[in-house]
């Protein structure tokens, strides 16, 4: 059974006077990671808002269709229960932020969720540790750095141990080395715990190497939906305009100048180099 | 032109921010600020239309000291648009909110009309003229944030981080629209994390840290140079890290385009068969 199944899913804001997404039929499976990509305004962000409850529950308008997430009906659960198994972490973290110190930030859900203090103190101390700021577990989350506040909101998001966790463009704000650390932080949770990741991204070039699931959407509909090496490469991906990211575009282009590269498309600057290696010897 | 001498500034908590910053820019350059979170890159940016004033050392626009006129004054020669566009709509129509400053400038009601037309249409944002910006998505807030600048047409125009929230078109859209404005003589200004979108507009980068310029020269050699670049919280372009992987090979390592990574590609192997 897929983590992630939605059924012919529209749904239209409040006030709205046409559907932010209309017909979505998505299959999200255990332990993937899914990038959700596509131009401005079509529809990713309130795509993720169906995960986990806030659409119905908290965004009210117009549902059509289903959600089932490990097997719950989304609409007939609340928010506070879905977040054990769903976790969203946002673009700015200081929409989520609030607590005095980070480790208060981190436990916050799971005092709310009513859990022991032991086990609580277990979880936190390895959210912390996983995301690489324990050390920084005193200090206020108002005072740190914007990647430091993303490696918060994660911990926050990951103390919860949901199955799965869904990032809406976490690293916009952040200098690239401190984006590059973040998406390794979430690859890792991804390979080593098995977490499913799904993660909302316009920029390709940073993360299409992670993915083994990318979903396209443009104007509320799903246009692509399968493996990130053959969507990348397609055809309808480059007219859709999403960004293809420049070491698979630069293969396209060589392979159209006849040079004979492997039929493993690249989706990042490493494979590329190894691949052109290859030719460059022989 | 812009000219700033050993400037430092600290804010009111005691945050040192700029220790020391020099740099030139004159008429018509295209410069990207780039440097890590918290380098002083926006407090530095903030100095050239007088929101902030130096603490210590000189910051001069076309020879006028800026701690001499009214920020009012300066922006009429000097556009912002700020990282977060809700630090600067507040009107309740994106039409209105472009027209804001033309009416402040005291142009006429017949360029005003005029202007704010122009600017609509040369963002994108002409189906929301009578819209609210605040039923907008945060990158049409950000274009018309950009219009309202636009509008009264500065001779230097300062944008920090464009392109954050931006689809792939829309920076596409945004890179045209510098060319288009360097073509004038503008002076652009970006601050900016985007590698991939400086490695494509290729304008003279100066890289930021802890306060100061730490580097200063064209993006081709300043993002070909990975140990600078560390030093900055930067990664290079994709294309150039895939060159620096294959440097051993006699290729060029000063690659940031797609087509000259092409053309370097094809000569070498060509080269091979010969």
């Amino acid at each position: 059974m897929s983590i992630i199944e939605t059924k012919n899913l529209t749904y239209t804001y409040p006030g709205g006077t046409k559907p932010s997404i209309k017909d979505v039929s998505i299959k999200i499976e255990k332990g993937e990671f899914v990038l959700i990509t596509g131009p401005s305004g079509c529809g990713k962000t309130t795509l993720c808002r169906c995960f986990n409850a806030l659409i119905p529950n908290f965004y009210q308008g117009e549902l059509e269709g289903e959600v089932t997430v490990i097997g719950l009906k989304v609409a007939e659960h609340q928010i506070y229960e879905m977040a054990k198994h769903v976790g969203l972490v946002f673009q700015n973290p200081e929409n989520q932020l609030f607590a005095l110190s980070v480790e208060k930030d981190v436990a916050f859900g799971l005092e709310n969720l009513g859990v022991p203090r032991e086990e609580m103190r277990k979880r936190v101390d390895s959210a912390l540790n996983l995301t690489g700021i324990y050390d920084l577990r005193e200090r206020a989350p108002h005072e740190l750095s914007g990647g430091q506040q993303q490696r918060v909101a994660i911990a926050s998001v990951l103390a919860m141990q949901p199955e799965v966790i869904v990032l809406d463009e976490p690293t916009s704000f952040l200098d690239p080395l401190g984006a590059k650390r973040i998406f390794e932080v979430i690859y890792d949770l991804n390979r080593k715990l098995g977490v499913t990741v799904v993660l909302v991204e316009h920029r390709l070039d940073l993360t299409a190497k992670y993915a083994n699931h990318i979903v396209i959407m443009d104007d509320g509909r799903i246009v692509l939906d399968g493996e990130p090496r053959k969507i990348l490469s397609s055809e309808e991906a480059r007219l859709i305009g999403v960004g293809i990211p420049k070491p698979t575009r630069l293969y396209q282009i060589l392979q159209k100048d006849r040079v004979s590269l492997s039929n493993t498309i690249p989706l990042s600057s490493d494979e590329m180099a190894t691949m052109l290696r290859e030719v460059l010897k022989s | 032109m812009i000219e700033v001498e050993n400037v430092y500034f600290t804010y009111p908590n005691g945050v040192e921010a700029l220790k020391g910053a020099s740099l030139k820019i004159k008429n018509g350059d295209f410069v990207a600020i780039m440097g890590e979170n918290g380098a002083g890159k926006t407090t530095l940016v903030k100095h050239f239309n007088g929101l902030l004033k130096a603490t210590r050392g000189t910051v001069l626009i076309d020879g006028v000291d800026t701690t001499k006129v009214s920020v009012a004054k300066l922006a009429r020669k000097v556009g912002f648009v700020f990282q977060n566009p809700d630090s600067q709509l507040f009107s309740e129509t994106v039409e209105q909110e472009i027209a804001f400053g033309l009416k402040n400038f005291g142009f006429k009601e017949k360029t005003i009309k005029s202007r704010v037309t122009w600017a609509l249409k040369l963002l994108d944002l002409a189906q929301y003229r009578k819209t609210s910006p605040f039923m907008l998505s945060g990158g049409e807030r950000k274009r018309v944030a950009l219009a309202s600048v636009l509008a009264w047409n500065p001779k230097i125009l300062i944008l920090d981080e464009p392109t954050i929230g931006q689809d792939h078109r829309q920076k596409e859209k945004l890179l045209q629209f510098i060319l288009q404005m360097k073509t004038q003589r503008k002076t652009i200004i970006i601050v900016t994390h985007d590698v991939e979108f400086v490695a494509e507009c290729n304008p003279r980068v100066l890289l930021m840290r802890q306060g100061k310029i730490t580097a200063d020269g064209e993006a081709r050699k300043v993002l070909t140079n990975p140990e600078i670049l560390i030093q900055a919280s930067i990664v290079p372009p994709q294309i150039t890290q895939i060159f620096l992987r294959l440097s051993d090979f006699g290729l060029p390592k000063e690659v940031i385009d797609i087509y000259e990574a092409r053309e370097e590609l094809l000569n070498f192997l060509e080269r091979k068969v010969k």
